[in-house]
């Protein structure tokens, strides 16, 4: 099966969601004539990043008229964009969704909230409690949110749980101008795909979003890699742009031959190891 | 210098011109005003909002005081005119003699304060009339050491260069095509004859940028610092300097009374809802 997807490598404005709805609905209708079956936005691409006390006034819960709106339009494309989520009993998670035929298929909460040097997700966000593959009408896959995909366990939960496929939205910011190099932040990312996309013979695509926020810049670069961990599609870095690359899934199935390092993974071994290191970290012996 | 200093100047310029497009647009305004003082750092940033904003986006404001080089007036009408970029002269002298005759005491640093901060109503009163933003031309060094003024040449929107050491500024510059007359001059805020950075502070840009880069980038301890080569002496002027000028770079202290206290409890972005 081939997938024709769109990365929207958008400019979020920073909290006002009437704005950036209207240009998800642009870039959908955009990837509708361009007979698109998968568009994905980057992380908070409603709402924007460094969102701060902001965060309780942007979020929507999942039967918000927006979240209505997308789901009409997913009937002929499905979406994949992030959002403020507000549960009922009132948490506030980064959450990114996938909708199709006019359905929710999965809600994923971010895990992992990056608090430390200028993160400070966790001051103003719960974390998520999964990680779980899905079934959509193009196979299975998943999804993570930016730092998720810096923790190789969600990855490899995610390809064991039967994904070819998973999507990284991130919010990664312009870091590192050293001489010679290019950007260090993009640097990083470039390979944690690749070597993702290696280790575990499936396609990752990373949407990562552009512009400013309080003077700190997202680099763009948005990329699908392939099983063999190789780049399909590359965006540019540090503009707007709407990318668009076909996945074959014949490819994971050919990588899987090739390389049949999934088939050959000792789920019990990791367990069990697992079990054991979580024991001694939780009891309170030396 | 070290080589963990040397940056793509490439990357770099094209991030700073891009900042400084997006900030300025992005609230509204099309236009930025520099004061140009024929310096490395205001020379780099006129280049860079040039680049940025095309030169009708730019203003150079000249400020010269009687006592000032004449040779950075030059400089300074040099660059605008190279840029091609609108540009004002304004002499200070009229404007802050009265206050120095006021309080003949006044020694030259407190006097250097007084320009810096005259220069400052100076562009701002512009950026009105000009409907523009102010570019602000500190770069790290100055700014984590407090080789500064409070309210005169550290207020502004925008800082480009304030996430640049000052010999990367000068890497910078030189990819930027800044006049060689220009890197090769001495640093010196010109705030009294024959004054230079380097003398009045007692070190080197290059030695004390790269000790800066391990100690608040790289977070080396005092005595893992010691173990590259730097004398105990001179760490602890350094962080001291750090430390005691940290006032300088955060916004009042406010007392804590109500629920949401502004900037404790109260936290927006400065680009909200942009």
């Amino acid at each position: 099966m081939k997938i024709k997807v769109g990365l929207a490598q958008l400019k979020p404005s920073l909290g006002d969601l009437k704005k950036n709805l209207e240009l998800h609905l642009s870039l959908i209708e955009k990837a509708k004539a361009e007979q698109i079956d998968l568009i994905a936005f980057p992380e908070l691409s409603l709402t924007g990043c460094f969102l701060k006390d902001m965060v309780p006034v942007v979020s929507i819960d999942l039967r918000a008229q927006i979240m209505e709106k997308m789901k009409e339009e997913s009937k002929g494309i499905s979406i994949i964009f992030g959002f403020v989520e507000e549960s009922s009993d009132h948490e506030f998670y980064n959450s990114a969704v996938y909708i199709e035929d006019g359905r929710i298929k999965k809600v994923h909460r971010k895990v992992y909230l990056p608090t430390y040097g200028m993160f400070d997700e966790q001051r103003y966000f719960g974390s998520g409690e999964t990680v779980r593959a899905f079934d959509t009408k193009f196979g299975r896959m998943g999804l993570l949110i930016c730092e998720d995909a810096w923790h190789p366990s969600t990855s490899y939960i995610l390809a064991n749980d039967g994904a070819k496929l998973i999507f990284f939205l991130s919010n990664s910011p312009s870091r590192g101008i050293k001489e010679g190099e290019g950007l260090g932040s993009a640097q990083i990312w470039e390979r944690v795909n690749r070597i993702t996309a290696f280790f575990y013979s499936l396609y990752i695509v990373n949407v990562n979003r552009v512009g400013y926020e309080d003077g700190v810049n997202f680099w763009g670069g948005s990329e699908i890699v392939g099983p063999d961990g190789l780049v399909v599609t590359k965006g540019e870095y540090l503009q707007e742009e709407f990318l668009c690359g076909t996945i074959d899934l014949g490819k994971v199935r050919r990588a899987r031959m090739y390389t049949p390092l999934l088939r050959d993974e000792k789920l019990h071994l990791t367990l069990r190891e697992l079990e054991r290191i979580y024991e001694q970290r939780t009891s309170n012996k030396p | 210098m070290s080589k963990e200093l040397l940056i793509n100047p490439e990357l770099t310029a094209k991030l700073l011109e891009d900042f400084i497009a997006d900030e300025v647009r992005k609230v509204g305004f099309q236009k930025v005003v520099i004061g140009l003082s024929g310096g490395i750092d205001s020379t780099t940033t006129a280049y860079l909002a040039r680049n940025s904003l095309g030169p009708e986006g730019v203003y150079g404001i000249i400020m010269p005081y009687k006592g000032s080089n004449p040779q950075s007036e030059k400089d300074g009408l040099s660059v605008a005119k190279k840029l091609g970029i609108s540009w004002r002269r304004v002499d200070i002298t009229p404007m802050v003699e009265p206050l120095f005759q006021a309080f003949p005491q006044m020694d030259k640093l407190r006097k250097g304060n007084v320009m810096a901060r005259e220069r400052m109503i100076i562009l701002y009163d512009q950026s009105r009339e000009i409907e523009a933003l102010v570019l602000g031309t500190s770069n790290k060094t100055e700014y984590l050491l407090g080789y500064t003024t409070l309210w005169g040449d550290m207020a502004c929107a925008l800082a480009p260069l304030g996430d640049l050491y000052k010999t990367q500024v000068y890497q910078l510059a030189e990819f930027l095509g800044v006049p060689e007359g220009i890197r090769r001059k001495k640093p010196s805020a010109d705030l009294w004859a024959g004054q230079t950075d380097e003398e009045e502070l007692g070190f080197t840009y290059d030695e004390v940028d790269t000790l800066l880069y391990y100690m608040v980038d790289k977070r080396f301890t005092f005595s893992e610092l010691e173990e590259l080569g730097y004398k105990r002496e001179f760490v602890k002027n350094v962080f001291k300097r750090i430390q005691t000028s940290q006032y300088k770079r955060r916004l009042p202290l406010i007392a804590k009374l109500s629920e949401r206290t502004i900037d404790r409890d109260f936290r927006y972005p400065r680009d909200w809802g942009r």
